[in-house]
């Protein structure tokens, strides 16, 4: 299959790497660069688990092509902590809204764009920022709590 | 057309662990050069704290810091035995596994500290932060780093120990049908508030308040944590969740995410939980655990309600829209049980 050269940024850091035609974004990130914060949950835009954001915005890698990154900034969760861990990351230990661990990275991704566009969300607001995140174990309570607190925190400071 | 409150009530009691040929868990622990322990152990963590819980209990035995605990739970086939992480019996077995090899092992390091203090074993103990020192006199220490590393470089010991936990198989009594099946059982009690709309068919869970009676909670913030969470996935088996909508029949079974409903951050019910500890006579400091009882009371409890709503008892799960409507029909409406104020 023919491969095409992938030139972006990822969590700052300029990357170039081939894809191949039809790989998505998911494989790419996990295999072909080696990120592997972006999770596997279903491969079909159901779960959220390999939620990342690109130019600023959230976007599912597993229905996103790799060829699509091309020029573009990619965030993921492993790119959150920079020298030490990011506040949301802070806030999820804090409120324990891990458990597995499997949906978090997703979460952090979603929680990230909506605090950047909104510092002051209200519960409903965080709802419909994680409402395409699934998780199976926490009951979402203390992720929405910990999103919360998170821009408590810097409304404070 | 209108939309019914309901409330419901459940209570359970819980066993701890299982009765199939024996309940056995197995742990190793032992100490590194570097004066820091492992714990070894097949148990694993699934994401409900058993690496948190089984590392307090250890440093909580050994009479180190927290911090100075590693709890390996890397491989189950070469890693010591355990039945598995399931049950609810992962704080109670592996945790009572785990003393035992916590005090084998620190019976060790302070044989080899009194070796190097020139003391008897007997007149050491630990303060928890690292030191091991003569009982009323703090300046005569040494580092748990320098006790064990005296072991393993001058004294030729190893500072380990192992644990096992059993509770034997009980077996039926042929004549009288009697049998101990667990030696201790959790406790819940749970109500709901649930509204059902005659017209639709469906349920929404308004509130939620429960009790659970766990043993001692070693990490209330985990306790909570799986109680939460338990609740909620209680709540998505009593109205969402299944993988055969029509049993026996298989069709229109969910073949993805997109079709196994699950309630999502917009359908949570407020819910307020009461821990009560009643410590576990042979429980690990006490603990039994919350394990599967988290999910367990809610769907009872929902199922009462909504009988309480409108009238229908429903006796298979999960409850939804389209039974309570064949329910109300067959009925000739809905049956509400009780008035509730209209308050809140
Ligand atoms: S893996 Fe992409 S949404 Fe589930
Ligand atoms: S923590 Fe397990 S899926 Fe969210």
């Amino acid at each position: 299959m023919a491969k095409k050269p992938v030139t972006f940024t990822l969590n700052g850091s300029d990357r170039a790497a081939f894809a191949e035609e039809g790989l998505n974004l998911l494989e790419f990130l996990r295999r072909g660069i080696g990120d592997l914060s972006p999770k596997y949950g279903c491969g079909q835009g159901a779960c959220g688990a390999c939620t990342v954001i690109i130019d600023g915005e959230t976007h599912l890698a597993c229905l996103t092509m790799a060829d699509a990154v091309h020029g573009r900034k990619v965030e993921t969760a492993s790119g959150l902590a920079n020298g030490k861990v990011h506040p949301l990351q802070e806030a999820f230990m804090e409120y324990f809204a891990a458990q597995c661990g499997y949906c978090t990275p997703g979460m952090l991704m979603s929680a990230k764009v909506l605090l950047d566009r909104n510092p002051s969300p209200t519960r409903a607001d965080v709802i419909e920022a994680i409402s395409g995140n699934l998780c199976r174990c926490t009951g979402y309570e203390p992720i929405i709590d910990a999103i919360l607190a998170t821009a408590n925190m810097r409304a404070r400071a | 057309m209108a939309m019914h409150r309901g409330r419901g009530f459940a209570s359970i009691n819980y066993p701890i662990g299982m009765n199939l040929g024996g309940d056995p868990s197995q742990a190793l622990v032992h100490s590194n050069p570097d004066g820091k322990f492992t714990v070894a152990l097949s148990s694993i963590d699934l994401g409900q704290g058993m690496k948190s819980v089984t590392r307090q209990i250890a440093a909580e035995t050994l009479g180190i810091p927290v911090a100075d605990v590693y709890v390996d739970t890397a491989d189950s086939d070469t890693g010591p035995h355990c039945m598995g992480s399931f049950a609810s019996r992962g704080t109670h077995r592996v945790g009572n596994a785990v003393i035992q090899a916590a005090q084998e092992a620190r019976a060790v390091m302070l044989e080899a500290a009194a070796e190097e203090l020139e003391v008897d074993a007997s007149d050491l103990v630990t303060d928890g932060r690292g030191n091991i020192h003569v009982k009323g006199a703090p300046s005569r220490s040494i580092t748990t780093m320098a006790a064990c590393q005296a072991a393993q470089f001058k004294q030729g010991r190893t500072v380990s120990g192992r644990g096992i936990f059993l509770i034997p198989l009980s077996e039926v009594d042929p004549d009288t049908g009697e049998m101990t099946p667990v030696s201790c059982f959790a406790h819940a009690a749970m109500l709901v508030e649930v509204e059902v709309d005659d017209e639709t068919g469906e349920v929404s869970v308004l509130d939620m308040q429960s009790a659970y009676e766990l043993g001692r909670a070693l990490n209330p913030k985990l306790v909570e944590q799986q109680l939460i969470g338990g609740a909620w996935m209680g709540m998505s088996h009593v109205l969402w969740e299944t993988t055969e909508p029509y049993y026996p029949d298989r069709s229109h079974g969910p073949v993805d995410f997109n079709h196994y409903l699950m309630p999502g951050p917009g359908d949570l019910a407020p819910h307020h939980i009461s821990v009560l500890e009643r410590p576990a006579p042979d429980g690990p400091f006490g603990g039994k655990g919350p394990g599967e009882m988290c999910a367990n009371p809610v769907l009872p409890a929902v199922a009462n309600a909504v009988y309480d709503a409108v009238g229908v008892r429903i006796d298979d799960l999960p409850i939804t829209p389209e039974k309570v409507l064949r329910g109300i029909r067959a009925n000739g409406g809905a049956r509400p049980k009780m008035r509730l104020p209209r308050a809140r």
